[in-house]
């Protein structure tokens, strides 16, 4: 009975700890090959309105490939949420796809694993040249001083898109080109229920993305040159309070939007409940909650005085989509001809339309299809005013340290809360120095 | 020699039995050498069970323990095997409550102490108060157990998301009913983000953890003999004292497994307050458990985050070693 009870509690020990420990292995992974010939998996991120659209949109595109080649693409469409857990555990565990999108904000995160194939000269060449790409688009692909760790696929970047009835409503004749307008203009359309401008507090990227913005403009990069975070740097303090004070301070966003983080700005926008949003090629989504082309405008996102352009007058991130090659496919010529295909003229054409975005690739950017007046303000300010996040190998644990602390400051701000420099400045110590230890 | 002949022998007596009762069909068993049948049998239908065991749960938790004393960062993920190691450098970081790694760990652990203490509290209180109500047979009874137990019966995933909706501040139910209909707040309140998340939290666990409560206990009362009840009502007890003096003594055994159990399943969740609160919980709601999850897959630092969840392992052993030993010899006490 003693053995009974004894073997009893071990089997709980035992069940406890691995429950609590219990983690995944891992194994090496080295050059590729070409054992399997014929078949590729393909990890696409989820770019549609949904899973199912993303399906119906790339399969006829890989039957294509595959009456080119004769290689079959086992194609799976893995939801935005889920890709770079997916990835790591790819990583670890050996067990990935050959090719997989990746956000380009990751590339030099993953690149620092050493699990995808660098694009070196050779590898560009097989896919017709790195100068095909625009340059800004493969600057945002890895670490500058090393080969990209993925190819651009799909370019996006922010625009400032405005509800041209709530703007008319409240005799507004253009959209704001400074923050100071944009305020201005967001005090006269926040009454009757109705805000100015939405947010997204609770999305970390999104936070991140917002503030590497205005951070840009206030002169912080929220690294310095070796890659030490330098979150606590006047500028970026400065850019997250301006961030945060727009419902804080300005009160024209609501204080319901600190806990967003499904989009659910982009409803409130397409409802009428919000007169203005700064996203990444939103068409397709306003679209599909019922708003007409007409109803909407995109103009380039403020900046502090002046116009976009360069350095200091920066208003976007280089946001995009990559296509990646694990180091350990079964496939490697079969992996380089699909990103070739992928990336060709007419599949650039095809898919960046279809997805509303702009093709990284200069010949296809070039094509009529992409001189729509929103598109055009998004291709303008990738080509002028737009910087890539900081490419360093843990820009992974910023987007978490810093949107995190925005999300928490959003929250102290829909409480009303007061938000202070030095609030500001101690959540962002408190990132950085998680980040140091 | 001779115990096997006897033994052979008893098998065909046996299995000619068998084959009359089949119908005359003659089937021979295949046979069980004896040294295995006497001695290694056991083991040997054992073995499946050890092997699986080992797979799943032993070896990983090993590699755990191993990951704890690496410098395993993104840098090393694909070739885990070659992190350098860090000997217990991953443990101090994780204690030193003077920095931020550990201060915000020691938080989150208080913040799940607080969360498990109500949570499972309040389950097994639900529990047990549905599981009593419904002992006696009336009209309904039998629909109402099945509707106390869908909670337990949803997928996780689901269950929590539709939550997450009713939680939403502008749109969701619980500010519909509390603001809007009954008036019981100035303004609506914020539930996924703040300081109310962690009743959030509360809410969540309670409505999918009670169940249980009620499904184990509800099985326990039946081991109740009616005898006691009616004695004890001639004797002139009311319901509350038979409560107090028959059903919870009768029920301490169960109780006590009950409890563990939730305790431990509460205290490691991670699926409520992910699907919840997403990647970044609230501080107010910062599980240990998400926590570690994200000192591992979003920051990246495997290292330390197996040296948090090896720490959370010695306490919750040690917690379930001593309240095993209180348990049991409350137990003894009762038994003799």
């Amino acid at each position: 009975m003693r053995n009974v009870r004894a073997a009893a509690a071990v089997t709980l020990a035992i069940s406890i700890a691995a429950g609590v420990t219990g983690c995944g292995g891992g194994s090496s992974a080295s050059g590729g090959s070409n054992d399997s010939p014929k078949t590729l998996t393909y990890w696409a991120s989820n770019q549609g309105p949904s899973i199912e659209a993303d399906k119906k949109i790339l399969t006829p595109e890989l039957k294509k490939f595959e009456k080119q080649t004769g290689i079959k693409v086992k194609l799976e469409v893995v939801p935005w949420a889920d890709l770079l857990n997916r990835i790591l555990a790819a990583t670890t565990s050996g067990q990935g796809p050959d090719v997989l999108n990746i956000g380009n904000t990751w590339s030099a995160s993953l690149q620092a694993t050493g699990a995808l194939l660098p694009w070196n000269k050779e590898n560009f060449d097989a896919i017709g040249g790195r100068d095909r790409f625009v340059e800004s688009a493969v600057a945002s692909a890895g670490a500058a001083d090393k080969d990209p760790s993925a190819v651009p696929l799909y370019s996006l970047a922010y625009a400032l898109y405005y509800n041209k009835k709530s703007f008319a409503e409240a005799g507004i004749s253009k959209p704001p080109t400074t923050w100071d307008e944009l305020v201005a203009d967001g005090k006269k359309l926040s009454k009757d229920g109705k805000w100015g401008l939405g947010a997204e507090g609770s999305n970390l990227s999104n936070n991140i993305h917002q503030t590497f913005v205005l951070g840009q403009q206030h002169g912080a990069d929220f690294f310095d040159k070796s890659g030490k975070a330098t979150f606590t740097s006047d500028g970026a303090v400065a850019a997250v309070k301006q961030y945060i004070d727009f419902m804080a301070k300005d009160k024209i966003i609501a204080p319901g939007n600190a806990e967003y983080a499904q989009n659910q700005s982009l409803t409130d926008f397409a409802k009428g409940k919000t007169a203005m949003v700064l996203w990444q090629a939103a068409a397709s989504t306003f679209a599909s909650q019922g708003m007409k082309p007409e109803d909407w405008g995109a103009a380039p996102v403020p900046v502090a005085a002046g116009t976009p352009g360069t350095g200091k007058s920066t208003n976007s991130m280089v946001a995009g989509i990559n296509m990646a090659v694990f180091k350990n496919t079964k496939n490697i010529d079969g992996a380089k001809k699909f990103v070739k295909f992928m990336t060709s003229d007419a599949e650039q054409k095809l898919l960046n339309k279809t997805y509303g975005s702009i093709p990284p690739v200069k010949t296809a950017q070039a094509d009529e299809a992409f001189s729509a007046p929103d598109l055009k303000v998004l291709r303008d300010t990738l080509s002028t005013s737009a910087a890539p996040l900081p490419q360093v190998p843990n820009e992974s644990q910023f987007e978490t340290a810093v949107g995190t602390a925005v999300k928490e400051l959003w929250a102290d701000a829909a409480a009303g809360r007061p938000v202070t420099t030095e609030s500001v400045k101690a959540r962002l110590e408190k990132a950085q120095q998680t980040m140091q230890q | 020699m001779t115990a096997t002949v006897t033994t052979d022998s008893r098998t065909e007596k046996s299995d000619r039995v068998t084959s009359r009762g089949n119908g005359g069909a003659r089937r021979r068993l295949p046979r069980i050498p004896d040294r295995i049948r006497q001695g290694g049998l056991p083991y040997l239908l054992l073995l499946p069970a050890v092997l699986l065991e080992l797979l799943v749960h032993v070896i990983p938790m090993v590699i755990g323990i191993v990951m704890s004393f690496r410098e395993l960062t993104q840098f090393y993920i694909n070739n885990w095997g070659g992190a350098p190691w860090s000997g217990f450098d991953n443990y101090k970081i994780a204690v030193d409550v003077n920095a931020p790694i550990g201060e915000a760990l020691l938080h989150s652990f208080f913040v799940t102490c607080v969360f498990t203490f109500f949570a499972v509290g309040l389950a097994w209180l639900f529990g047990v108060a549905a599981a009593i109500m419904l002992q006696e047979n009336f009209r309904g009874r039998g629909f109402l157990r099945a509707i106390f137990l869908v909670p337990y019966a949803l997928p996780v995933y689901a269950a929590v998301i539709t939550w997450a909706f009713m939680f939403q501040r502008d749109n969701g139910l619980v500010n519909h009913v509390l603001h809007d209909q009954l008036g019981l707040t100035d303004q609506p309140s914020f539930w996924l983000i703040g300081d109310n998340s962690i009743y959030a939290l509360i809410v969540v666990s309670v409505w999918k953890g009670w169940p249980f409560a009620f499904l184990i206990v509800m099985a326990g009362l039946q081991n109740i003999p009616r005898e006691l009840y009616e004695a004890s009502a001639i004797d002139g007890a009311g319901v509350w004292q038979q409560i107090r003096k028959i059903t919870l003594p009768a029920l301490r055994p169960v109780n006590q497994v009950l409890v563990l159990v939730l305790f431990l399943w509460t205290f490691n969740d991670f699926n409520t307050p992910y699907v919840l609160f997403g990647k970044a919980a609230p501080e107010n709601a910062d599980l240990i458990s998400i926590h570690i999850y994200q000192s591992s897959f979003v920051t990246w630092n495997f290292g330390t985050g197996s040296a948090m969840s090896v720490l959370l392992l010695l306490f919750l052993l040690l917690v379930t070693a001593g309240y095993l030993l209180i348990t049991s010899r409350g137990r003894k006490g009762t038994d003799a």
